[in-house]
């Protein structure tokens, strides 16, 4: 079985986020860079679906130089290989351009099971695995807490607003998952050498027939007019239980 | 159905979205609330035969002057798919200004598939919409207000719930069956069943307009038994940290965070929460948030409105005195 992981560099989830005030993307330098913490829940089902079935596992990044840095991870991780789409048209693109280059990308490595974390950290869509179902015209099952392969039969439980669905379908498939049961792998120092010789693939938008005219801000598929800083949270206060519910009754909370 | 049947203005798809009692959501009358600014809403009911008649009557008060009921057994069936099969087909024949989905889990994939299928772009958490067809978006858990326009093809607004307080627009409907025809890659996505979590009775994580959560400083069956009576004074959905989560103390689906709901009500009380970053990407678009500490210097402090300082085994039932008492 052939598992392909997408793997996103997102800055720290712990550190502050913001937007480029030139042009309105997501300041992708402005934090420390990490690897999507649930791309690395991803990443760690599909390791352990090789462990028990045997198969390889790529793992994909669509992003500028740096986001290699995402696929060494991965690599050091357990990954089989890395592959890399780099391209300057790339800047800006919205989610949906996105998808179609990841679309291209998957189709040229081919696939029997996609798997991405059911949001990133920064762009915090949570459409992804969606997306790509559409573009490759194959199921999707997203929002995934539990996952099994048996035979050519991926089964999933999604977590929903009020409970869960079991959901079942044929591969190739596109899944998504939240915080597994299992932690994901820590890299090791074996691992981090053994990564050094597993190869990386890049490929440019050329590379895989997309126009780099049709992809990236000028080409996106909706446009931010304005970007603000948020309305600002005035400093709390603090009191004993009777002056919370008076707080909370000048509010008309309770 | 020939488009040139469709007279009138021009017309906005809200999808509605049902509660298990059947009634639209609240974050399906909202939609249509905004909607109204870009033209006449039409209600589209997508569920199981029966479906739209339950529903009618409220999206009619809510300002939809046609509800378009797709009714078969097979919508429930897989994920996502069938609902953007009709609706594809329903912007093809109607050719409406733009689509509104209320921004559920499922709803906001459905966006995004419909957006693909018609060549459209789409927007995600939006919480305004102008005649212009601007929308705004909170983006990073609240703290960007963002302004944007789609700029290819028909609109798919997905609208983030809780989001302004839905204003009744009393109009005549009609009902109307549409055809559901599912592709066969629709169907793909099996749901094999689905099962309620333990939290029914109390309203959705991602709709309720008061969440209680608990984090790691809520540890005894009686603290808990406190929280959720302090929930129910308060009408409130219970979301919880991952470290509550991981010690068993509310199931996955109370999870609230980077890797859970995200949720944004009037009113979030944190009962033994430190306000650690990955779950406070979840609760940033809270308006007003309360905490409950024992310890003076927990970050949660700095990101709340009110905070008291003491222990849940105490504050908690404290509270829910007081404001069973400040009732009457
Ligand atoms: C990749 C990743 C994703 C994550 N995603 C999420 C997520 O989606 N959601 C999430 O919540 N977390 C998430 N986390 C975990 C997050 O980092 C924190 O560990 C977690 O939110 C802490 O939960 P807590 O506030 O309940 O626990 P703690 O940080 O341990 O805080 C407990 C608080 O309770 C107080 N307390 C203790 N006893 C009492 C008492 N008797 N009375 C009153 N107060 C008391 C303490 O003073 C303390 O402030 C994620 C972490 C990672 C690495």
């Amino acid at each position: 079985m052939h598992s392909v992981v997408l793997v996103k560099q997102v800055p720290d989830p712990a550190g502050e986020r913001e937007l480029d005030r030139r042009d309105a993307t997501v300041a992708r330098d402005a934090a420390d860079a990490v690897v999507g913490p649930l791309d690395l829940h991803a990443l760690e089902a599909a390791l352990t679906l090789r462990e028990r079935a045997g198969g390889t596992v790529t793992a994909l990044t669509v992003g500028p130089p740096r986001a290699a840095g995402a696929l060494r991870h991965a690599l050091a991780t357990g990954a089989d290989r890395a592959v890399h789409v780099v391209d300057p048209a790339l800047h800006g693109a919205c989610a949906p351009q996105t998808s179609a280059v990841l679309a291209a990308a998957l189709r040229r490595v081919g696939f029997d099971l996609v798997l991405c974390g059911a949001a990133s950290s920064d762009g915090r869509l949570g459409v992804m695995a969606a997306l790509l179902g559409e573009r490759l015209g194959v199921p999707h099952l997203s929002g995934l807490r539990a996952l099994a392969v048996s035979g050519t039969t991926v089964t999933g439980e999604r977590q929903t607003e009020d409970g869960w669905w079991e959901l079942a379908a044929e591969l190739p498939a596109v899944v998504s998952t939240h915080a597994l049961p299992d932690p994901p792998r820590r890299r090791t120092v074996a691992g981090i050498r053994a990564a050094q010789h597993r190869p990386v693939t890049t490929l440019t938008l050329t590379d895989l027939g997309i126009d780099p005219a049709t992809v990236g801000l000028a080409a996106a598929t909706s446009r931010v007019v304005t970007a603000d800083a948020g309305p600002a949270r005035t400093p709390g206060r603090t009191g004993d239980p009777a002056e919370l519910v008076r707080f909370l009754a000048d509010r008309a909370l309770v | 159905m020939p488009s040139s049947e469709v007279a009138g203005p021009a017309e906005v798809l809200v999808l509605a979205e049902l509660t298990a009692s059947g009634e639209p959501t609240r974050a399906t009358l909202e939609a249509l609330t905004a909607a109204r600014v870009l033209g006449a809403p039409v209600a589209v009911v997508l569920g199981a035969p029966g479906a739209a008649a339950g529903a009618a009557a409220e999206l009619a008060r809510f300002g939809a002057g046609r509800v378009l009921a797709g009714e078969s057994a097979e919508l429930d069936a897989a994920l996502v798919g069938p609902r953007v099969d009709v609706l594809a087909r329903l912007v093809a024949d109607r050719a409406p200004v733009a689509v509104v989905v209320p921004a559920s889990a499922e709803g906001r994939e459905v966006a995004a598939r419909l957006a693909v299928r018609t060549g459209s772009g789409f927007l995600t958490d939006v919480v305004g919409l102008a005649a212009d067809g601007t929308a705004t978006q909170l983006a990073f858990g609240g703290t960007t207000v963002v302004r944007a326009q789609v700029t290819t093809g028909t609109p798919v607004h997905a609208w983030r719930p809780s989001s302004l307080t839905p204003v009744p627009a009393p109009v005549a409907t009609v009902v109307e069956q549409v055809p559901v025809e599912l592709s066969a890659t629709a169907r793909e996505a099996r749901v094999v069943r689905r099962v309620a979590g333990p939290v029914a009775g109390r309203p959705a994580l991602t709709e309720a307009s008061v969440v209680v959560a608990v984090g790691r400083g809520v540890t005894t069956a009686a603290e808990l038994a406190a929280v959720e009576e302090l929930a129910d004074a308060l009408g409130a959905a219970i979301g919880a940290t991952r470290a509550a989560v991981d010690a068993g103390v509310c199931p996955p689906s109370c999870l609230v965070g980077q890797s859970g709901a995200r949720v944004s009500p009037r009113l979030y009380v944190a009962v033994g929460i430190s306000g650690a970053a990955q779950h406070w990407s979840g609760v940033r678009a809270a308006q007003t948030v309360v905490a409950v500490n024992s310890d003076p210097d927990a970050p949660v402090f700095a990101l709340a409105d009110f905070g008291v300082v003491g222990d849940v085994a105490t504050v908690v039932p404290a509270l829910t005195a007081q404001i069973t008492a400040a009732r009457g």
